[in-house]
């Protein structure tokens, strides 16, 4: 356990030393408050004409949670899928790139307390830059009356697809070292997994339902109504032992290719 | 200490490491000689357990590295050939690191990198951003590293690389004091190397073993025969037939000089045998000038082209 600590507290150094974790970090910040600036706009606009309207009529103010924060959850769940690439390219590919995966794999560690400890220094910053978000729910709480425990499974589903992407881009990355492969390769799967949904609508019923369980994003859409679904909680988190497993196969035959 | 039996390694269809064996002791300094890509660094990585092998059995300290890995691993010091350090990180953080994953006592973990460090002698450059620092330097945090939790055993490879002549001389005398209580293995092309700082040579080439020994006997044994160089001043193609024909010599070269009744001849003799007096009498005898003779011994690197250039060349 000690060894896996070792591993994610040197990553992490790794990525708040360099500029990567702010540029990531301010990146997502920036798209994601966009749009929550350009939804809170067109949420005030719509309700304070509802609420002319209505008043005159005696009914309630509109759901702020239905109008405002679903469709803010939805967009940052999509965002998301752009901004993992960049948190998981460098993880294992500049060790092999520099050398020290040598290292690594000739101390006394498992190959598995390498993964986690890798792991969790990447999902640690994707919970950061989510977590960072959260205060745009806070003024929502402060100034306005939404319901807090669809904010909470909102955010829940955010961060058990993002165990599972952080996953894949760790696997990915432990498959080259060359970060850009990794990040483009990564970016890749992750709108695969995102349009395979579309693609659904238009395939026969089975395959339909197939690609529609393979996609990622919807997935969340339940999470970001408010609802926990044991289903989808299997699915990130399978998906995520999953990459964590192909992950150690990579590193493991990358042994034996050499 | 270490005991490779049988070594194979493939990577694909090619063959780096052919069937090599041998044992290495506690307190010995064996040194891999070889020219690049002869299989040193793959045979160094198989005893590391960073590779496995293809076929074969490697024990380090009586633990065999693949099935007991993390045993072998917390055995072993091993700088590879390029320096496994992380730019990004002060030389101080980067060996404390690596301290805590080759399982030191957080306790322990101060005392044990300023030991290292003062080793090498990087503690001026302690805090310094490792990717700044200059090949020599990186090359020694590398080293240290190594060092780290004081290993029995340590694997080297080419652990002079990059250095300036004054450090190569520091870190062969560094080698020499750790082969004291140590097991080190070391790989190199630099004859000289090997012959200072080893107390046995393997000499590797297309992934074979070709020869391990100490460098004294190696010398002894390789030199099969005896060479002379004789500067003689008469018809050429009579000087060279009647030296052929002298007793014991194995094979005659000539070399023209500007003159051309004078010529250079190397003659090999059979080991042994000191045929100088013999081949002077001869040459006297037939009233031609014996205008020099020198009799050579090889040296380390002749031995090395000769093993690991074509066997049909060597014998």
């Amino acid at each position: 356990m000690s060894n896996v600590y070792s591993i994610f507290k040197r990553d992490l150094k790794g990525y708040f030393s360099s500029p990567i974790a702010y540029v990531v970090i301010g990146l997502f910040l920036i798209v994601t408050g966009i749009f929550f600036y350009l939804l809170l706009s067109s949420f005030l606009q719509y309700s304070y004409s509802y609420a002319v309207m209505m008043q005159r009529q005696g009914q309630v103010a509109v759901n702020v949670n239905l109008m405002m924060i679903r469709p803010f959850l939805l967009n940052m769940s999509v965002i998301v899928l752009f901004v993992i690439p960049m948190i998981t390219m460098r993880s294992f590919s500049e060790e092999k790139k520099s050398g020290t995966m040598e290292l690594l794999l000739t101390s006394p560690l498992t190959n598995w307390q390498i993964i986690l400890g890798k792991f969790f220094a990447t999902y640690l910053l994707y919970f950061t830059m989510v977590g960072v978000t959260f205060l745009f729910m806070v003024f929502l709480l402060i100034w306005g009356k939404p319901a807090f425990w669809p904010i909470v499974m909102g955010y829940l589903g955010i961060l058990l697809m993002g165990a599972a992407l952080v996953a894949l881009g760790n696997f990915i990355s432990s498959l080259t070292e060359n970060q850009i492969v990794a990040a483009v390769g990564t970016f890749g799967a992750t709108m695969l997994l995102w349009v395979i949904g579309f693609a659904g609508d238009f395939t026969g019923k089975i395959l339909g339902e197939l690609f529609k369980y393979l996609s990622i994003v919807n997935h969340f859409e339940d999470f970001s109504k408010g609802v926990f679904d044991t289903g989808h909680f299997v699915y990130y988190l399978s998906l995520a032992f999953l990459m964590l497993f192909l992950t150690y196969q990579s590193i493991e035959s990358a042994k034996w290719r050499g | 200490m270490i005991e490779v039996n049988n070594l194979v390694k493939h990577y694909g269809s090619v063959k780096a490491v052919d069937d090599i064996s041998f044992t290495v002791e506690r307190g010995e300094i064996l040194g891999f000689l070889g020219p690049n890509a002869a299989g040193k660094t793959t045979t160094m990585r198989v005893i590391t357990g960073f590779l496995p092998a293809s076929a074969g059995t490697v024990r380090v300290a009586g633990f065999e590295v693949f099935e007991q890995a993390l045993e072998v691993k917390k055995r072993i010091g091993y700088l590879p050939e390029n320096p496994p350090v992380y730019f990004d990180m002060r030389v101080r953080d980067y060996l404390k690191f690596v301290a805590t994953i080759k399982g030191v006592e957080p306790k322990a973990i101060n005392v044990e990198v300023a030991r290292v460090a003062e080793r090498m002698s990087i503690t001026e450059v302690m805090d310094n951003l490792i990717g700044k620092l200059s090949k020599g330097y990186k090359q020694r945090v590398g080293f240290a590293q190594a060092l780290l939790n004081n290993p029995p055993v340590l694997i080297l490879d080419e652990p002079t690389n990059g250095l300036d002549p004054r450090q190569i001389i520091e870190v062969r005398e560094i080698i020499r004091s750790l082969g004291q209580d140590h097991t080190v293995i070391l790989s190199t092309h630099i004859l000289p190397e090997v012959s200072m700082t080893c107390s046995r040579i393997a000499i590797i080439n297309e992934g074979k073993l070709v020869k391990i020994d100490t460098p004294e006997n190696l010398t002894a044994q390789i030199q099969g025969s005896e060479s002379i160089t004789l500067e003689i001043e008469g018809p050429v193609v009579d000087v060279q037939s009647a030296l052929a024909q002298a007793t014991n010599v194995t094979s005659v070269s000539v070399q023209p000089t500007r003159r051309d009744d004078v010529a250079i001849y190397k003659v090999e003799s059979q080991r042994g045998s000191d045929i100088r007096k013999a081949l002077a009498a001869l040459i006297v005898g037939k009233s031609w000038g014996l205008l020099g003779m020198k009799s050579e011994t090889l040296s380390l690197e002749d031995i090395f082209l000769r093993l690991t250039t074509k066997e049909e060349e060597v014998n």
